[in-house]
């Protein structure tokens, strides 16, 4: 058995209180980015709308531009206006492709510098955890989800780098806080030894690919509650009624925050597959049996098989867009059950990981 | 059913249209009266399409939830049967609606063979159209393939000497070394054309995933007909030997036969538990370690073989796996009867029921003469009482350990052929010796303590302690298949996922001014983010093998565009 320290434990613990504050100053950084871009991109808006004519004569510009001339250049003729080309940006919407472009964010610049000052904090209340505890980190609830947010903001992060997703940063951070004050407040535990029934390897391999793939169901939670307010929005301003949802104008059009979202979510699954299958294996080894329909078991295949519908909805008629969006809203409310409802009042074999 | 094969996983414009008829045919379907065989048609279709099947997935997800709602019968049906004495107006109603039984439920069993059914009658037609396509060529070139989603073209200069027939072979081969299934046609004509095609496999690992699901459920069944699986408490000294009745308790697969026992044996020598002593703030007395040492017996006349029995470390023996599920104290007791002789010797299995092993202890003498005698109470493995007197454990090691029982005479009632639970004494009949209210008072026990009954029944003596085990013993002939086809679908479900399934056309043509053009265009089949990436990269290709100065790009493969996965740039 590992020594355990009490004192890195409480150097932990004292990270964490830090990451926590550093986050929270991240936060009101990215909401402030949110207020502050949309009232630059309205007045973006009212200047184009001013030179509408323009506008149109400069798309229309560009389209018989190509490389080697017209049709007339070579080849048969008859090239056509495709569905997915042009500048399709509709009134009030980011840039679909989530790129870095445009305007410098100043407060984003600030908030996503804090970010990355706190998840280094964040990172350090982990690992001192680790070493006081001599083992990894998530073998009771506050440590699953201290590690878990922790996660989700290095993910966050790491999609940064290509993607242009500040956007997210006021509901990734302000999930990660929640998830830390939860775990301060609700879920605290020192550092100790683990019950001989969490003592497996397993325990890494199951609950980290577990803790991953929450984190990026936390992503795509995000991005579909914004794909539904997106979409509401679009069809406001479609019938062209006032736009009450200002903020969301740095926010991209729904549905390329569908397509992303898809394309996060198809990664999470498979690493939900195997959460499901690792599961399985380590409760073969602990209890003897594969699978027993224990409350945990039984919430981590409703997740699956939510998840599964999202993925299959996307293929049909009727489920795109905003059901899909749903879809991927009630697994992530499953992901919640499953940790919070399930070990503490179903009473099951996972009863022991927390508290 | 072809129409919900071509509805399935296509990109929502080509599938609105396939729907679309599907549909239309539904409605003109519905319309007259369809007959017998009409109607097994119409039901046959719509249990296979894509709506039905998702719906049929997300009810198997709702249906699961009761379950961890409610205490179940495989699991626990102790706790089932309290459920249902607590709440006798609820209680029978679910029972009814089998809510205790909700994985072998009549309703729940619909839900999944019907999702099978549907994915059978979906991935059979999917399979062969499947085949079909991997053995046929590509698709005719398109008339005009500045219609595709990507779209370009390039200029050979005259001087290249490169005509339009050699530019379309030379695609060809380029296009072949990228990994598409290539036709070329009309080499010779004006506009020589070629077709491509490639990411079959995304199909077949689409299809790999549904049937190892099928598989997965099959060797579930598997497990269920010719598995067992069953329990034995072993204290310290003790045998176990593979038989059926070695077990105190055994659930039987339904196809099992008692000659597939393998007569192996596993004896308990030690088994020690190390608990926190503190070392981890407020965490003191919880455990840290099991470990029980045993030696195996493959076959009687076997050797005997050392081995070390743990949590999440079972011992395999006989085609079976033997599990650490549990442990306790077994005091042990030497109990003489009214006339003097032994009538009971041995270690009690205490039953652990709060705190620190704070465990129940029921000891029943039927041999004891001339009256029976029975034996109710504790064992507290460090026996603290509080100034209110009632007794707890501090700690669940042996500190200070303790028996504190009831006595009772009489007729114990094991005569009468029915069943008893060993962990629990029947008092009704029987006439109390030692209680706390009696004059007597209750019997308290320290190791090597005697204590005399009252009216001449007899004595009883706490010779000392011993630990004991639960082992949880299963076989599952059907666990390896799961597990194979578990990871046949992870393949099949990434394969599906991230090959693309694209299509490729060349035209060349030489125009008016010597120069060799060339269009391609590409259209992807399915969800493909990085068609554009491909376009690129063949763009790059082309310029490469003709030696061609790098221009830019048509404008529409150069913008990226808004709302578009399919011209999107691979990240």
């Amino acid at each position: 058995m590992p020594v355990i320290n009490e004192t890195l434990g409480q150097y932990s613990e004292l990270f964490m209180l830090l990451a926590a504050g550093t986050y929270t100053v991240a936060f009101i950084a990215f909401a402030w980015d949110l207020a502050k871009s949309s009232k630059m991109l309205r007045a973006v808006d009212q200047k184009a709308a001013a030179s509408t004519t323009d506008h149109k004569v400069s798309v229309a510009a560009g389209r018989v531009a190509p490389g080697l001339g017209g049709p007339d250049a070579g080849g048969p003729a008859g090239r056509a206006e495709r569905p997915t080309s042009g500048l399709t940006v509709e009134g009030g919407t980011a840039a679909g492709d989530m790129k870095y472009a445009g305007e410098r964010r100043a407060p984003a610049r600030v908030a996503v510098a804090l970010t990355v000052l706190g998840v280094l904090i964040h990172g350090a209340g982990v690992v001192t955890r680790a070493f006081g505890a001599g083992r990894v980190p998530w073998g009771n609830m506050y440590e699953f989800l201290t590690t878990g947010a922790f996660v989700a903001v290095a993910v966050f992060l790491v999609v940064l780098i290509r993607r242009d997703l500040r956007f997210l940063g006021t509901f990734v951070i302000g999930l990660a806080i929640i998830m830390l004050v939860a775990a301060s407040a609700a879920f605290w535990t020192p550092v100790g030894h683990l019950v001989p029934a969490l003592q497996s390897y397993w325990l890494i391999i199951h609950v980290s690919i577990a803790v991953l793939s929450s984190a990026l169901f936390t992503l795509t939670f995000a991005m579909s509650v914004l794909q539904l307010l997106q979409s509401h929005r679009q069809k406001n301003l479609a019938a062209g009624r006032a736009d009450k949802l200002g903020f969301m104008r740095l926010v991209p059009n729904a549905l390329s925050l569908e397509n992303l979202s898809y394309r996060i979510n198809a990664i999470a699954f498979i690493g939900w597959t195997f959460t499901l299958m690792f599961g399985a294996i380590w409760a073969e080894k602990a209890w003897g049996r594969f699978w027993g329909w224990d409350p945990k078991e039984v919430w981590t295949f409703v997740i699956w098989v939510v998840y599964a519908g999202y993925l299959h909805a996307r293929a049909t008629r009727g489920w795109t867009g905003t059901r899909a969006a749903w879809l991927s809203i009630v697994g992530y409310a499953c992901v919640i059950i499953n940790f919070t409802l399930v070990n503490t009042v179903f009473n099951g074999l996972h009863s022991y990981s927390g508290l | 059913m072809s129409e919900s094969v071509k509805a399935k996983k296509k990109s929502p414009a080509a599938e609105n249209t396939a729907d679309g008829k599907l549909q239309q045919a539904k409605s003109e379907a519905a319309l007259p009266a369809l007959g017998f065989k009409g109607m097994l048609r119409w039901s046959w279709t719509q249990l296979t399409s894509m709506r039905t099947a998702l719906f049929l997935l997300l009810l198997l997800a709702v249906g699961a939830v009761p379950g961890s709602l409610f205490p179940q019968r495989p699991a626990n049906p102790v706790v089932v049967t309290d459920w249902i004495r607590n709440n006798p107006t609820t209680g029978p109603f679910l029972d009814a609606l089998q809510m205790f039984d909700v994985y072998s439920s009549a309703w729940f069993s619909a839900i999944y063979i019907l999702l099978f059914i549907s994915l059978i009658g979906c991935v059979t037609p999917r399979a062969i159209a499947h085949y079909k396509a991997m053995k046929s060529q590509p698709p005719r070139t398109p008339r005009r393939l500045s219609r595709l989603p990507e779209y370009g073209t390039l200029a050979l200069p005259a001087d290249a000497g490169i005509p339009a027939s050699k530019a379309v072979t030379d695609a060809a081969g380029l296009l072949k070394k990228r990994g598409y299934r290539v036709e070329v046609r009309d080499v010779d004509g004006d506009l020589p054309s070629l077709g491509a095609e490639r990411g079959f496999l995304k199909e077949v690992g689409n299809l790999v995933f549904h049937t190892s699901l099928i598989g997965v459920l099959v060797s579930v069944a598997i497990g269920g007909l010719f598995g067992y699986s069953g329990q034995r408490i072993l204290v310290e000294g003790d045998t176990f030997v593979n038989t059926l009745v070695g077990y105190d308790q055994f659930t039987p697969g339904t196809n099992f036969q008692s000659s597939s026992l393998q007569p192996y044996s596993m004896q308990l020598d030690k088994f020690e538990a190390t608990f926190d002593r503190g070392e981890s703030p407020g965490k003191a007395g919880q455990p840290i370690d099991y470990t029980a040492e045993v030696t195996t017996k493959e076959t009687p006349d076997a050797p005997g073989k050392k081995e070390t029995l743990k949590v999440n470390d079972p011992v395999s023996l006989g085609g079976t796996s033997l599990y650490l599920t549990g442990n306790g104290y077994a005091p042990m007791v030497t109990i003489r009867d009214g006339e003097g002789n032994v009538s009971f010797e041995g270690p009690v299995i205490a039953k652990v029921q709060g705190d620190n092993y704070y465990s129940s202890v029921v000891i029943k003498v039927p041999d004891a003469k001339p009256e029976q005698l029975g034996f109710v109470g504790f064992f507290l493995p460090t026996a603290f009482v509080t100034e209110t007197g009632t007794s707890f454990s501090a700690s669940p090691e042996l500190f200070n350990p303790q028996l504190s029982l009831n006595s009772f005479y009489g007729d114990l009632g094991l005569d009468k052929g029915v069943p008893q639970n060993v962990f629990e004494l029947d008092v009704k009949d029987l006439k109390p010796l030692n209680a706390r209210d009696l004059a007597a008072g209750g019997i308290t026990l320290t190791p090597g303590a005697t204590v005399d009954l009252p009216e001449g029944k007899g004595s009883i003596t706490f010779d000392g302690v011993k630990k004991y085990i639960g082992v949880d013993i299963h076989h599952n002939p059907g666990q390896l298949y799961a597990l194979i086809f578990g990871f046949l679908a992870v393949a099949g479900l990434v394969m599906s996922l991230y090959i693309n399934r694209r299509r490729v056309w060349v035209r060349t043509g030489t125009h008016s001014d010597g120069r060799t053009m060339v269009e391609y265009g590409l259209l992807a089949r399915g969800e493909d983010h990085r068609l554009a990436g491909e376009a690129a990269a063949l763009r790059e290709i082309f310029a490469r093998e003709w030696n061609i100065p790098e221009t830019p790009a048509t404008p529409d493969t150069a913008t990226t565009t808004a709302g578009s996965s399919s011209t999107s740039k691979d990240q």
